[in-house]
């Protein structure tokens, strides 16, 4: 005879209470971790790229660590490496998202300065990443125009859970025919208060004010 | 691929909860499954039936309750279903707003059976 067992629990659970503990842990050490979202190909390797002498140009905001997640290969740590980007890589082998084990394992291997900057490169895909902490404190989605102007319909969450959107590839939005407008409507709605910022990977035109912005944020603005 | 951490995190949770209750066989697990979530039933079954081999979950029946995911309009207040490419609400044409309503994701409870006495135990 089976006996029927209320639980009640949510299966993200065990996930969510780690990626807690890792965002104390660093948090109290001044660490600003970024959660960096998008589909393969957006930009979040060149958001990183352009973000870095920004950085590296204000000492006093704290030095950067990048951990690069990927499905296979190590292309994206080498090309920040490149770049003189403190980056590590976790290889997930197949899973499409980072979660926060796979964080305090690389988190073990690194040194990372007080008063950090880490940035930690998800996963390309706007389904399951978005669903999974990672102990950051907060979530920078990035979308381009050539994944078309539908993004923020069809994968809500994504956008919902972010605290700001980073627009990129917007040089070719006519050959694309992406509909700016169409696309900002959407993001409008599932995130009306978060800002959209617009920015040229190959120029690094409008990093700028995105730094700016998350210069804010860290200090609690 | 999408489900299989969910479904490996839904196993460790309740295998652990079975020793909790003395040990024994689940054979039903009831899930609240919002539909914003984005999991699909038949993903959640495949990789149940994999993952589950050799634990106390082995062979036991997932069940499904989907909750539908509800946006909350900014104008009149009205909650409402999404149509496709549209944050409209049907009513007033005001912008709809996410809500938690649909984004549910856990176990309601199991079924248990007890572990059989070990003839062998003295």
């Amino acid at each position: 005879m089976a006996l029927t067992i209320p639980i009640k629990r949510a299966i993200y659970e065990a996930n969510d209470a780690k990626a807690a503990a890792i965002h104390a842990r660093l948090a109290a050490r001044g660490v600003f971790t970024v959660n960096i979202l998008g589909s393969p190909g957006v930009g979040k390797t060149s958001l990183i790229s352009r973000l870095a002498p920004l950085i590296a140009a204000s000492p006093a905001a704290g030095p950067l660590r990048v951990i690069e997640g990927d499905v296979a290969s190590d292309l994206d740590t080498q090309a920040l490496r490149a770049l003189g980007v403190e980056a590590y890589q976790i290889e997930t082998g197949g899973d499409c998202h980072l979660n926060a084990a796979m964080i305090e394992g690389i988190l073990g291997k690194m040194e990372i300065p007080d008063n950090s900057w880490l940035f930690i490169e998800n996963i390309g895909n706007l389904v399951c990443p978005a669903e999974f902490v990672i102990g950051e404190d907060l979530k920078l989605v990035v979308a381009s125009a050539a994944e078309g102007s539908d993004k923020p319909y069809k994968y809500p969450t994504v956008f919902a859970k972010s605290a700001a959107c980073v627009l990129t590839k917007t040089d070719i939005a006519e050959a694309v025919g992406f509909d700016e407008e169409f696309f900002r409507k959407g993001y409008r709605a599932v995130a009306p208060e978060a800002p959209l910022f617009v920015l040229n990977g190959r120029t690094g035109e409008g990093a700028q004010a995105l730094f700016g912005w998350m210069l804010g944020i860290r200090a609690g603005g | 691929m999408h489900e299989a951490s969910v479904v490996e995190a839904l196993v460790s949770m309740l295998a652990l909860e079975v020793v909790k209750q003395g040990g024994g066989r689940v054979t039903v697990v009831r899930l609240v499954v919002g539909e914003a979530t984005g999991y699909m039933p038949e993903s959640l079954d495949f990789y149940f039936g994999q993952l589950s081999k050799g634990s106390s979950l082995e062979g036991a029946r997932l069940e499904y309750r989907t909750v539908k995911a509800l946006l909350r309009c900014q104008a009149c207040g009205r909650e409402f279903e999404r149509a496709r490419f549209t944050f409209e609400c049907p009513d007033c044409g005001g912008q709809g707003q996410m809500t938690a309503i649909g984004r549910d994701f856990h176990v309601e409870s199991i079924d248990l059976e007890a572990a059989q006495p070990d003839p062998g135990a003295s």
